[in-house]
């Protein structure tokens, strides 16, 4: 479903963030991308959802090469995307409900759909009682599951995940890490950056290994690994 | 489209509000920009008025020798009426010269009574021109080059006033074109300002629009309520230059008045207030959503 093939990025010539990289993610998958800090994780992602263009190689996804798809079209494909990150980017004059709301309502959702999903969403992440309150007044894990039912708001077929859990305390990742495992079962591909080993081993899923722009482990049911 | 339109204006005004304090310094600053231009226009009109009063007092009189018959002349007037220079023509006979020169020197007796020694009327009949504007007066005066003119005109006073017309004629030009420029200048200088502080607004925000293309939206629905908040500022702008400045023109306007007679600019201003009012809110407005239109630009990359 999805591939990169042969793909690097250089952001100046002593900085190559990923070289020659080659994957193949299937739909309904959870991957997990693994990788000290600065090992190429978050530059993987961020090629994938098109916030950065490769230097050289390609990304398909169904068929399709990313890398082509014209600015004005970027819209509409980063719909078909869910996506979550460490920093939440929620947005902050907004509620929780509004925040949710604003992703149903770029795509011209109905009124009435928007409301309908947007208290199924909070409802899902268990937030309903948060809707009126605004980032400010929510804690970490709240932000990011309020950002996980935004990511959810377009029914996307990937959920993107970086380092979801890299600003929460232990409790509240592992209800994150729940969250992602639930919305793989109900069918999404999850594609899950983390640092953290004890995610990464309690989670007995697909681990693919980073280390200084290249992959160096690709396991079906991987381990942390020390490097 | 009329949904996308709603969500558009809605989030626009809601983030008008929940940003208010930065809102109001932005219609502040708009404020004192409409305040500023409308000023200057105002000035302008006050300038209008003064150069318009100081060229109504120039004009030329062209004498006619004493046996003229009085046709002749209102022929000629005629003639000089249908110039498109001309703004008016006043024919003074004989007669009523006489009647004006014993009016302005009646206290004079040696006139009056060197006067009344002269069994007939030496004053001659002539025509008071006015121009349309103080740099035609030359036009107006080659008329008379043509036809008979030269047998039976006596003098034109312009041949003695011309340099004084001439300097009056560069003075009122002057004072227009700087009063121009300067409106120019400072106009320019106040949408300068307007737009880097609706550029601060929008460079405040800048973590959000990428957010908001993350997510999805494309570039008008992120550009659009900036763009409601700019037109929002300037409406707001707009409303508090007029109320701001109606009890300012009513408490100043007979000051000036007093210091320049035949000026009234709070009538000016009564007048027109519709119209002011129509200008300024397009003024505010434009500023608004072109300041938000240009300055969003470089934060909708991809």
């Amino acid at each position: 479903m999805i591939e990169f093939k042969q793909v690097s990025k250089i952001y100046s010539p002593n900085c190559q963030a990923l070289d020659g990289i080659n994957l193949v993610i299937s739909e309904n998958e959870f991957v997990s991308i693994a990788g000290r800090s600065g090992a190429g994780k978050s530059t993987l992602i961020k090629l994938f959802i098109r916030e950065e263009l490769p230097s050289h190689g390609r990304i398909f996804w169904k068929g399709q090469d990313i890398c082509q798809i014209k600015d004005n079209h970027l819209p509409i494909w980063r719909r078909r995307i869910g996506m979550i990150f460490q920093d939440f980017r929620l947005l902050n004059e907004k509620t929780a409900y509004e925040n949710i709301a604003f992703a149903m309502e770029v795509s011209g959702r109905e009124e009435d759909e928007v409301e309908r999903d947007t208290s199924q969403l909070l409802k899902l992440v268990g937030l309903l009682d948060r809707a009126e309150h605004f980032p400010s007044q929510l804690s970490g894990g709240e932000k990011q599951r309020i950002a996980i039912a935004r990511a959810l708001a377009h029914r996307p077929e990937v959920l993107v995940a970086d380092e979801p859990t890299g600003n929460l305390d232990l409790l509240h990742t592992w209800e994150i890490v729940k969250l992602l495992i639930k919305i793989n079962e109900l069918g999404t591909t999850v594609i899950l950056s983390t640092h953290d080993r004890e995610i990464i081993n309690g989670l007995d899923k697909r681990v693919v290994t980073l280390e200084k722009g290249r992959i160096i482990k690709d396991d079906e049911k991987g381990k942390y690994i020390l490097f | 489209m009329f949904t996308t339109l709603f969500r558009i204006t809605k989030a626009g005004c809601l983030n008008f509000w929940r940003n208010r304090w930065l809102s109001s310094v932005a219609y502040i600053i708009m404020t004192l920009a409409i305040f500023g231009i409308t000023s200057l226009l105002l000035v302008n009109v006050l300038i209008g008025s003064l150069t318009a009063n100081l060229e109504d007092k120039i004009d030329v009189s062209v004498y006619f020798n004493l046996d003229v018959p009085e046709e002749e002349i209102l022929k000629a007037r005629s003639d000089l009426v249908r110039l498109a220079e001309v703004r008016s023509v006043e024919y003074v006979s004989t007669e009523n010269a006489l009647k004006e020169f014993k009016e302005k020197h009646k206290d004079n007796v040696v006139l009056m009574q060197s006067l009344e020694e002269l069994d007939s009327n030496p004053l001659e009949a002539s025509l008071n021109i006015k121009a349309q504007q103080a740099s035609q007066y030359e036009t107006i005066v080659s008329f008379f080059d043509q036809g008979n003119y030269n047998e039976i005109i006596d003098k034109i006073n312009y041949m003695e006033n011309k340099a004084v017309i001439a300097r009056l004629a560069s003075i009122t030009r002057g004072i227009r074109q700087i009063g121009f420029i300067v409106l120019l200048v400072l106009a320019v200088l106040a949408v300068l300002v307007t737009f880097n502080t609706i550029r601060l607004t929008i460079y405040s925000a800048r973590r959000e629009i990428k957010v908001m293309k993350l997510v999805g939206a494309d570039n008008w629905f992120v550009r659009g309520p900036f763009i409601v908040e700019g037109v929002i500022y300037g409406l707001i702008a707009a409303v508090i230059t007029l109320f701001v400045m109606y009890p300012l023109l009513w408490y100043l306007s007979p000051k000036i008045t007093a210091y320049l007679p035949g000026t009234d600019l709070f009538y000016f201003f009564q007048k027109n207030i519709i119209s002011l009012f129509l200008l300024q809110i397009g003024i505010g407005v434009f500023l608004g959503a072109i300041s938000s239109y240009v300055a969003i630009r470089r934060y909708l990359t991809a």
